[in-house]
């Protein structure tokens, strides 16, 4: 580890501009500008609203490097028949299979987002970067913006459908190390995609910093189904920067894995700004150990006859603690919005600690909106009943969990990517 | 060889249920137990289940000569003890088939568990459903969610078939169900019937008792057993109701 690499000193950002080959001026502007802007915004302080209840003291960024040479290659990892695969280590492109011939004639583009830069600045440039969440972590994400090097840039034409899903695994491999994976997905008026967007570490107890930004933006009439694996080690600090925009009468639906990783601090605004948009937000979470994930939802309506609609579910062991603080916000003119939240804790130790913070803020006066939230225990009689058909405490344990997961797995919507995921639910439970 | 309970006392939030509680259930047999709402039937097979809630003050239950109270309720349901409960419970999300196919696996050593094949599962799992004409759709959907209530109880009695028990209590399984569903439950329990397992039926209805023929009958009143004696005492009941059990009993408890 090369402390002069500290996040937190100038030769970081010098070393890294020096790395990027044949980047046009305007993306080189926006990273200066936003390590200007890193460097001026202070660290999280728990007072502030959009940190309440949130552990901000590992937050510093003091103990990890960037190092921008190219680390060794992961294997692959093939979760389903994809159309297509990237993979990356410690944000470099090293490899995957390329689109079909049909899919890459229709136009459809799915690429390592520097070689979208270079190749189609024009289609890369008018999103990217465009609306961040802008719920708390200002400053990471500027310094996301500063030292991303690659990620995934996926654009679908207007009215192309991608049948199979794609895939692209992120993985991190250095310890002390930090990646800021970004992905950006554009569905033009009327196209359907799925990508299943895997992040893991190359062992499971490696210490390191991700910081990853996922924009998605469906064009009137689009259907976006957005599948994020959230698998760091152990060990890894990792935040989940992620904006999605639906336009008029388009879905992006989004569901989110929260399997791994120290502390997570997830941010995920979804905005409708077309007529009769539609975004889903799901969620699940095992948090184990000492474990902190801190997810912070915003459900923006800004165009009429919208629909939102979200479920965030955490499974709680240990000492194990969980945010959850969630926003819809109708705006004045947004009128018969249909929204709802919904934000489900299930304690399985009496240590754990889940602190759930719903609202709402609507400007309009013709909506259906409700958010709810609830956290318990397993429930007695369920558990009594596995054992009374003579399954052993845990295992019933377990089978009740995965039952209240089921719930968003079966929303997947492919079979092999949702015995992927029970698959690392499985082995983090075992774990315990 | 049989499931023996004596001087059982049993109580519930502080309320005494069971009181000095004796029976001998041996191997082979079938016991009715009739008896008036809030007597205790229910508590008894829980109190053997092993249930959380209710606290065994004294007594003892032996199955095939081992103590049973003290035991985890899954450890128990291991010896051999089944009971199809009076109001099976609603597990969402855990579908029929991973459940019973974890109460089966439960009951196996690590390498028959790994050498039991999905195949051979679903073959015996469709088999007994085809019996108790339990559609096969059901084992995607989750455990008795939505079921209907004669859903409810042929899916207690498949997961008896499937687990092979040496005693049974059956709660109430005739409540709920229709007239054909009644005769093809009774015929799923009178297939189990044989010399290696004891069963104890619980009911309200002598109809049950047509088509599962009981070797004793025992009338339960206050908390214990007041009166046994043949099927015939079934018949006595349904034409007589508890007024006379009540004059004749109601002073011992
Ligand atoms: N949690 C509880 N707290 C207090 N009393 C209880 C509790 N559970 C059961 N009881 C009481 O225990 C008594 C026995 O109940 P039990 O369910 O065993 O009756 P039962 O004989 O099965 O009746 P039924 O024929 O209606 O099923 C009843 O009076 C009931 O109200
Ligand atoms: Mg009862």
């Amino acid at each position: 580890m090369d402390k002069s690499q500290s996040l937190l000193g100038d030769a970081v950002f010098e070393t890294h501009l020096k790395s990027l080959r044949d980047m046009p001026d305007w993306l080189i502007e926006l990273k200066k500008e936003a390590w200007v802007r890193y460097k001026a915004l202070p660290f999280p302080v728990r007072k502030n609203e959009m940190w309440r209840f949130a552990h901000v003291d590992g937050l510093a960024l003091d103990d990890f490097v960037h190092d921008d040479t190219q680390g060794k290659r992961e294997c692959e990892l093939l979760i389903c028949d994809c159309g297509a695969d990237l993979n990356f280590s410690d944000d470099a492109h090293v490899g995957g299979k390329t689109l079909s011939e049909e899919l890459a004639k229709a136009g459809v583009l799915f690429m390592p987002l520097e070689l979208a830069i270079r190749e189609h600045p024009e289609l890369v440039r008018k999103h990217l970067f465009e609306r961040m969440p802008d719920m708390g972590s200002e400053k990471y994400q500027a310094l996301h913006v500063a030292l991303f090097s690659t990620g995934v840039f996926l654009y679908v034409p207007r009215g192309v459908q991608v049948e199979l899903p794609l895939q692209s695994v992120h993985s991190a491999t250095r310890e002390g190390g930090s990646v800021f994976p970004h992905t950006l997905v554009v569905a033009e008026e009327g196209a359907s995609v799925t990508l299943f967007d895997i992040f893991r570490s190359s062992k499971e107890n490696i210490r390191h910093f991700a910081c990853a930004a996922a924009d998605i933006y469906a064009t009137a009439g689009a259907n976006v189904r957005y599948r994020l694996v959230q698998a760091w080690s152990g060990n890894a600090l990792a935040f989940h920067l992620n904006s999605a925009t639906a336009g008029a009468q388009s879905v992006v639906d989004a569901i989110t894995i929260n399997i791994g990783g120290a502390h997570i601090r997830g941010e995920q605004h979804g905005r409708i700004i077309g007529k009769g948009g539609e975004v889903i937000m799901n969620s699940l979470s095992l948090a184990r150990g000492k474990q902190e994930i801190d997810q912070r939802t915003l459900q923006t309506h800004d165009a009429e006859d919208g629909h939102s609609d979200l479920l965030y579910k955490n499974v709680l062991l240990d000492q194990a603690h969980t945010i959850f603080s969630g926003l819809i916000r109708v705006a004045e003119g947004a009128q018969r919005t249909d929204a709802y939240q919904t934000n489900r804790n299930l304690l399985l130790s009496p240590d754990a600690e889940s602190d759930s913070l719903p609202g709402l803020e609507i400007l309009a006066n013709d909506v259906k909106c409700s958010h709810g939230s609830s956290t318990g225990q397993l429930d007695d009689e369920q558990l009594f009943y596995m054992l009374a058909r003579g399954i052993p405490r845990r295992q019933a344990q377990e089978l009740l969990v995965f039952g209240f997961f089921e719930e968003i797995i079966a929303k997947i919507g492919n079979p092999h990517m949702a015995d992927y995921v029970r698959q690392l639910l499985q082995d983090s439970f075992s774990l315990q | 060889m049989s499931l023996e309970i004596s001087s059982l006392n049993v109580s519930i939030a502080d309320k005494q249920i069971l009181k000095d509680f004796n029976l001998t259930i041996p191997k082979g047999e079938v016991h009715a137990i009739m008896g008036p709402n809030g007597t205790g039937k229910s508590t008894l097979a829980k109190a053997l289940a092993g249930h959380p809630d209710y606290t065994v003050n004294k007594g003892s239950a032996l199955l095939d000569g081992e103590e049973i109270f003290g035991l985890e309720p899954d450890k128990v349901a291991r010896k051999g003890l089944f009971m199809a409960f009076q109001y099976p419970v609603e597990i969402p999300g855990v579908s029929i088939a991973n459940f019973i196919r974890a109460a089966v696996t439960a009951r196996m050593n690590k390498e028959a568990s790994d050498a039991f094949s999905a195949t051979a599962y679903y073959k015996a799992l469709y088999a007994k459903m085809d019996e108790l004409k339990i559609p096969r759709e059901f084992t995607a959907r989750s455990v008795n969610e939505g079921f209907s209530g004669g859903e409810k109880k042929r899916c207690e009695i498949l997961q008896m078939a499937m687990l092979r028990p040496k005693y049974a209590i059956l709660d109430e399984t005739d409540s709920g169900l229709d007239i054909d569903a009644l005769r093809i439950v009774a015929e799923g329990v009178e297939t189990m019937r044989g010399p290696d397992i004891g069963i104890v039926v619980i009911t309200h209805y002598q109809r049950l008792l047509n088509y599962i023929k009981p070797d004793v009958v025992h009338v339960m009143y206050g908390g214990r057993i007041v009166k046994s004696g043949g099927p015939e005492l079934a018949l006595e009941l349904e034409a007589r109701g508890y007024g006379w059990v009540e004059k004749e009993f109601g002073a011992l408890v």
